[in-house]
């Protein structure tokens, strides 16, 4: 009882404190400078029509490189608690209808095609790594659940995440090599603005981390649905 | 204002959703009123002139977690669950 | 009439998400229901930083033929807290799937998936 009462004050006291700040804060009516300073120089400096994508890919790409190595620590931290025994399964779900599995067919290319090209127009249009390897993973989700007993090569996804990861890496430091500092674009031609082939190492690395996410979320749904099947 | 009054009535649907998500039942009725605040804040995104998030949140907040959820709870076999 | 704005309607809501959010994780006793919670925490939070980052009028950062490359600070939204609320999101379904494989991780080991079985973390 103390305890709930307790809970209750505080979120009264996280309240009235969140209230106060409506009550007093004006909205912005400009562009606080740093903000301003990417929207006005992306198209000169980095060549890339997606702002977002430019802060995220290059100003801001070391926070980027972090987030890809948390998703991979989550991955990893997700392997080991599923880990799955040897015993033969017992347990035998019955086999998936006929609409999933030739749906599955006949959707399974058109959904990663999808993806690839949600990361590949990344600098041009809202989307990008995260986006389109979240859609590559919900092709994969399909695949797995029109066939919930086949075994997939499961080394082929550890395979394309460590090369993409590692290529990314890489990338990173011809930039600083070759260009101004790590993780910078403009060692490869910035190219026309708004047109595929642009804003210089962009297209290439945010396809790197769309194929890095696509195989890491593919990897936890795979164990997920491993241990689906036993008892 | 059509667009106000729009986000007015996504935000209160968001609201009762993520109340429902507290007081359900059962634990699949609560994931699934959770994937439903998600994607209304995928809507409120797009209004807010932010379609990057809107698209993730879209396919990474609503989509793959109540996904994962279902995985985990296909595993729990209980009556609340 | 004046505080009837897109920015002010996203904050409010956003701030009772986190609330109840909130609430939720600290009274229910059930680890799947604690984090269901804690997507709603998360969802009312990446919702506040975003409406925070709008201006009135203005659109989504991206050039196109509408915006011109002129002036474009004059056009534009926010872009940097879009870009660390994107991080956030997918940061957030990778805690999320930690969270649930270590409540299925002991709900395997005690049966139970009540937080007042588990006293062994508790000091």
């Amino acid at each position: 009882m103390y305890k709930n009462m307790f809970i209750i004050v505080l979120l009264a006291g996280l309240g009235i404190l969140l209230g106060s700040f409506l009550l007093t804060h004006h909205a912005n009516k400009a562009l606080p400078e740093l903000p301003a300073y990417y929207a006005d120089k992306t198209a000169s400096e980095v060549g890339a029509a997606n702002v977002v994508t430019a802060v995220i890919v290059t100003y801001r790409g070391f926070d980027t490189l972090g987030e890809v190595t948390i998703l991979f620590v989550a991955a990893s931290l997700i392997a080991m608690f599923l880990k799955t025994s040897k015993a033969p399964k017992d347990r035998h779900p019955r086999p998936s209808s006929v609409i999933l599995s030739t749906a599955q067919k006949l959707l399974f290319p058109l959904i990663v095609l999808f993806g690839v090209y949600v990361f590949t127009n990344g600098h041009l249009t809202p989307g990008g790594g995260f986006q389109g390897g979240a859609v590559i993973a919900t092709g994969f989700l399909l695949l797995l659940m029109a066939n919930p007993q086949a075994e997939f090569k499961h080394g082929l996804l550890n395979f394309i995440e460590s090369i993409s990861g590692t290529s990314y890496v890489i990338i990173g430091i011809l930039g600083a090599i070759l260009g101004l500092g790590f993780l910078d674009n403009r060692f490869m031609s910035l190219g026309e603005l708004g047109t595929l082939f642009s804003a210089g190492a962009i297209p290439v690395i945010y396809s790197l981390i769309g194929l890095k996410v696509g195989a890491e979320l593919s990897n936890i749904l795979h164990h997920l649905n491993e241990v689906q099947n036993e008892a | 204002m059509v667009v106000i009054i729009l986000t007015i009535v996504l935000g209160l649907v968001m609201i009762s959703m993520a109340v429902t998500a507290l007081t359900a039942q059962r634990v699949r009725a609560a994931v699934l009123a959770s994937g439903i605040v998600s994607l209304i804040a995928s809507i409120i995104y797009l209004l807010l002139a932010a379609p990057d998030v809107a698209m993730t949140e879209a396919a990474i907040g609503s989509g793959l977690t109540t996904i994962i959820f279902f995985y985990v709870l296909n595993k729990i076999r209980r009556s609340d669950v | 009439m004046e505080y009837l704005t897109l920015q002010n309607i996203g904050l409010v809501t956003g701030f009772l998400l986190i609330l109840i959010g909130l609430y939720g994780a600290l009274t229910q006793k059930n680890i799947l229901r604690i984090i269901v919670a804690f997507t709603i925490f998360d969802a009312g939070l990446n919702l506040v930083i975003v409406a925070l980052s709008y201006i009135k009028g203005r659109v989504a950062p991206i050039i196109d033929q509408t915006t011109g490359i002129t002036n474009l600070s004059e056009k534009f939204v926010d872009p940097v807290p879009q870009a660390l609320v994107l991080t956030s999101i997918v940061i957030g379904v990778g805690v999320t799937g930690v969270m649930l494989t270590f409540a299925l991780r002991m709900f395997k080991t005690r049966q139970s998936l009540d937080i007042n079985d588990f006293k062994e973390t508790k000091w």
